[in-house]
């Protein structure tokens, strides 16, 4: 007799804008307060204190324009964040201060979400659509030189990139990028030499967002279709179609591995979030609160795993905040 | 007929008599069986029997040529074959010209296509011909591009003259097309707009094609004229023939045996593909079985209530009312719901509608899309009739008057007629708990596709006397005895049909039913003999078949063919509906008058299945006086 879905640990509100991205900070050692990070359609990013539920600060640094991504660098007190003003912003948040330190003009008008990677102790890699169509602009963190700019090949019809994920196997090898595009493909690039080293159509609609588990070279892509499509790499770095998975209803606007790489969690245009094994995809969980589309979802990085949290941000303008298979 | 070549010189009239005075009384099929085939032998590779054949031709009297070309042509197997044996005598002889360029082409058109093909095959063959094909192709362009043929001339031989145009269109070169261009746009401009306007919709689509098929040839690079049209067997045919097959050449056998190998040739077996589909991804099954499934510590949830995501329409008319007129474009999915969800509201909550119905009746009608829906314009359909039948007088005098309002599209009044009907029907034929039509030993109903086959109308008339003639025989085959329902058209049927009668001779600015909107007179004809119909044993049918026969008589000799179709199935409909003692005692004259039109209708009229009606017309109307007869007074 299968138990009914959990309820959400607790509910926060107070963004009055529907949330775009969250990002959780709860590494850190006590006394260290666990921290939520949250991107609204506001400009507002808000960081909220995970033992009171409440906002502690609220940093305005895009005018106003939507905030599509944020993610921390190397610990709390720096911040990266992304909005729909054209910049990426890079904030200096110890000691209380809100600053921003940097930013970075991408000149993209689109929701392309950028992807961090640290490559040397306080040097990151960032991968970021540019002002081209088509191009992913790959930059160095904080000296915001170009690495190099990825163009896929004349005639080849990608579209706009939706979605980037920059990995690398290990500490001292090639750092790749897969890269999901509006015509469905996901397409693997070496950064170094700058070419495509795979290409894979993955779906018939613009492939909305993807997540690669690096230790068993798996990634899972969600669309505006009812498809979830796994992908795998093998030895050659060629990506082929491992499985699909159909869904009630269309739409993924996120998908996230857990860090253990044992759950996924997707987030739905049909207002839910499912969470399946990462194993086999095998469905685990429907979660049902929010009654609007639910744009993000992020696992937490807490070192207890007993205190692992799964956070979602929605239209609604609520953050869900749920344990779930927090004891395996 | 053994002929011995060597140097003689031998005359070859009197076999050329022969053969004409045979060919004129009639005995063409006879003599020709034999004469072609073992003509266009002996003339295949022969010169001299080349050319005694055409002395036979040409010797022929001019008063017997008509028949000998008309009989060659029809029974060469090809182009070529003709060729062979008429040689130039179209060229050499003003008759056999006359024939071959216009008797056969403009002013008959019974002929197949094979002969259409032949003919103006000959006349491409041959360098001397090729202006007569061009002269050929002019005129037939003429007949096709101008409006009074295409309106008064039977489909059938509209039917003809295209094809022979597109035949001619395949056997152009390119130095003739540019020589020609200009002409061939000219006409292809002005008959395309004839085509486009008639009524009937194999005439429009006789005009796209061909029209296609001319832009085709003359605009060879850049974008060529596309028309959007249901293909079916005619306008494939069509198409087909503009694309010129090479005359093959057939190897030496006697010409029966030929046609019957060509008729015999088994189709080409499609070998079937053998080959096994291209195999499904391979999933890498032995992970699951080597492996620990160390997914199964994790449980799962209960994700029964895990559905498809439906959004809610709303539950009350009103709010349904606010969802359509509101403007927020974040609520399209709502509105949507709306749509969908609209017409079983109405018939679930007729009190509710009753007290909104015209208000409805006015957005449902000014409804544009919004999103893309599949069947919008059926749901609204739908949805309107369901408002008309719920509370039909307020609706159906808002929709009667706003048909003849200014301002609106001919769609939309073209829709104001469909719901009209539709709801006639529905009120006069009532459904059982919403199931389909009750079965045939009722009164035969109406299939009504608003529009697009008028002829229907003859089915019902011919089914009614059916009907009427077969004795039944009661053998206490259980059927069902339908229960009876009061028929509630009967208290509306005026309020649909008068409204719509009184006004069409007064035009507007932007709607002239008597001028160029025939399509829409024609619509509004159908419309009101289905009403006339629907109205049977009503109490208003005597005044509304004397309206409609006044109506009728304003309008007969209107050009639109489809429009006298409309008409005469009013006159149907009339005869059907008005109970006999009523015609005869109120409308006497009228139908003598009447009877007198549709004799005139069935000699003179050009239109195929306008003479049908008038015919079925006057049999109803025999019908009717022997039935009177027959009643012992």
């Amino acid at each position: 007799m299968a138990l009914p879905p959990p309820d959400p640990q607790f509910v926060l509100r107070g963004t009055s804008a529907a949330v775009h991205t969250l990002h959780f900070s709860c590494g850190g050692p006590e006394p260290d307060i666990p921290l939520l990070f949250s991107g609204s359609e506001n400009g507002f990013i808000h960081v909220w204190n995970l033992k009171t539920h409440r906002v502690d600060t609220a940093l305005d640094g895009h005018g106003r324009k939507s905030v599509y991504y944020v993610e921390t660098m190397g610990g709390k007190d720096r911040l990266l964040s992304q909005g729909r003003d054209q910049r990426i912003c890079l904030w200096d948040l110890a000691e209380g201060r809100t600053s921003v330190t940097n930013s970075v003009f991408t000149e993209h008008v689109g929701f392309c979400r950028c992807s961090l990677l640290k490559v040397a102790q306080g040097r990151w890699l960032m991968a970021m659509a540019a002002r081209s169509l088509e191009e992913v602009q790959i930059l160095e963190l904080p000296s915001k030189t170009s690495v190099c700019t990825l163009k896929p090949e004349v005639g080849a019809k990608l579209g706009m990139p939706m979605c980037l994920k920059l990995w690398q196997l290990s500490c001292d090898s090639q750092p790749v990028l897969l890269a999901g595009y509006e015509d469905g493909s996901v397409v693997l690039w070496n950064v170094s030499m700058g070419k495509a080293l795979s290409q894979l159509i993955c779906h018939q609609e613009p492939v909305m967002s993807l997540d690669f588990d690096s230790e068993k070279a798996k990634g899972i892509s969600g669309s505006s279709e009812k498809v979830l499509s796994i992908w795998s790499l093998n030895e050659q770095q060629n990506l082929q179609v491992y499985k699909t998975h159909e869904l009630v209803n269309a739409g993924i606007s996120d998908i996230t591995i857990r860090p253990d790489k044992k759950i996924l969690a997707t987030a739905g245009w049909d207002h839910r979030i499912r969470i399946f094994g990462w194993k086999k995809l095998k469905p685990l969980a429907v979660l049902d609160y929010h009654t609007a589309t639910v744009h993000c979802v992020s696992f937490s990085d807490h070192g207890n795993p007993r205190e692992r949290l799964l956070a979602a941000g929605s239209k609604d303008q609520r953050i869900s905040v749920w344990s779930i298979y927090a004891q395996t | 007929v053994c002929f011995i070549p060597g140097g003689l010189d031998c005359s070859i009239s009197f076999v050329s008599h022969v053969l004409g005075k045979v060919c004129v009384h009639g005995r063409q099929k006879e003599i020709l069986e034999v004469l072609v085939p073992r003509l266009s032998d002996l003339t295949k590779s022969d010169c001299i029997w080349q050319r005694i054949c055409w002395r036979l031709m040409e010797c022929v009297p001019d008063r017997w040529m008509e028949a000998v070309v008309l009989g060659f042509v029809q029974r060469a197997p090809g182009a070529d074959v003709l060729s062979r044996l008429l040689g130039n005598l179209v060229v050499k002889n003003k008759k056999a010209q006359f024939v071959v360029t216009q008797k056969m082409l403009l002013l008959q058109y019974g002929h197949t296509t094979a002969v259409l093909q032949n003919l103006l095959g000959h006349l491409s063959l041959d360098s001397l011909r090729r202006t007569l094909l061009l002269r050929v192709l002019q005129e037939l362009l003429e007949t096709w591009s101008s409006s009074s043929a295409v309106k008064h001339s039977p489909a059938e031989q509209q039917l003809y003259i295209s094809k022979a145009i597109l035949i001619c269109l395949s056997h152009l070169k390119e130095p003739e097309i540019e020589s020609c261009r200009q002409e061939l746009l000219t006409s292809m401009m002005e008959g395309m707009k004839c085509h486009l306007d008639s009524s009937l919709p194999q005439i429009r689509r006789l005009g796209m094609v061909v029209a296609e098929s001319i832009s085709s040839k003359i605009n060879t690079e850049g974008p060529v004229l596309k028309f959007e049209y249901e293909e079916d067997d005619e306008t494939r045919e069509l198409k087909s023939l503009v694309v010129q097959t090479p005359s093959f050449i057939v190897p030496s056998l006697p010409d029966h045996d030929r046609r019957e190998k060509a008729g015999a040739a088994p189709p080409l077996v499609p070998e079937s593909d053998e080959k096994s589909h291209a195999p499904a991804p391979v999933m890498p099954d032995e992970e699951s079985d080597a492996e620990l499934d160390s997914d199964d510590d994790l449980i799962p949830y209960d994700m029964s209530e895990d559905k498809e995501l439906k959004i809610k329409a709303p539950v009350y008319i009103r709010d349904c009312i606010e969802v359509l007129t509101g403007s927020r474009s974040e609520d399209v999915d709502k509105w949507e719901a709306t749509v969908k969800a609209l017409e079983s509201l109405v018939r679930k909550n007729p009190a509710a509608t009753r007290e909104v119905s015209v208000e409805l009746a006015k957005i449902l009608l000014h409804l544009e899309e919004k999103t893309c829906i599949e069947g919008f314009v059926e749901l609204r359909q739908r949805a309107q009739v369901a408002v008309l039948t719920t509370d039909p007088i307020p609706v159906a005098k808002y929709l009667t008057s706003q048909f003849y309002s200014l301002n609106y599209s001919l769609r939309q009044r073209m829709d104001i007629l469909d719901v009209l009907v539709l709801a006639a029907q529905e009120l006069s034929c009532p459904r059982f708990h919403g199931k389909t039509k009750h079965s045939g030993a009722q009164k035969p109903c109406i299939q009504l596709i608003p529009g697009s086959d008028s002829s229907k109308g003859w089915r019902r008339i011919v089914d009614e006397r059916i009907k009427s003639k077969t004795r039944r025989f009661d053998m206490g085959q259980s059927h069902v005895e339908q229960a009876s329902h009061p028929n509630k058209f009967n208290s509306v049927a005026g309020y649909f049909f008068f409204p719509l009668i009184q006004q069409f001779d007064r035009p507007l600015t932007t709607f002239d039913l008597l001028g160029e909107d025939h399509l829409v007179l024609g619509r509004l004809v159908h419309t009101l003999a289905i009403l006339m119909y629907l109205a049977v044993n009503t109490v208003a049918v005597t005044a509304m078949g004397k309206a409609l026969l006044e109506f009728v008589w304003a309008l007969r000799f209107h050009t639109d063919s489809y429009v006298r179709q409309g008409l005469l199935s009013c006159i149907s409909s009339l005869l059907l509906s008005v109970p006999t003692e009523r015609i005869l005692a109120d409308m006497t004259e009228e139908l003598l008058e009447t009877q007198s039109w549709l004799g005139d209708v069935i000699e003179k009229d050009p239109d195929g299945d306008c003479r049908r009606l008038a015919l079925q017309n006057l049999l109803l109307m025999e019908n009717l006086k022997k039935k009177l007869e027959a009643v012992p007074s």
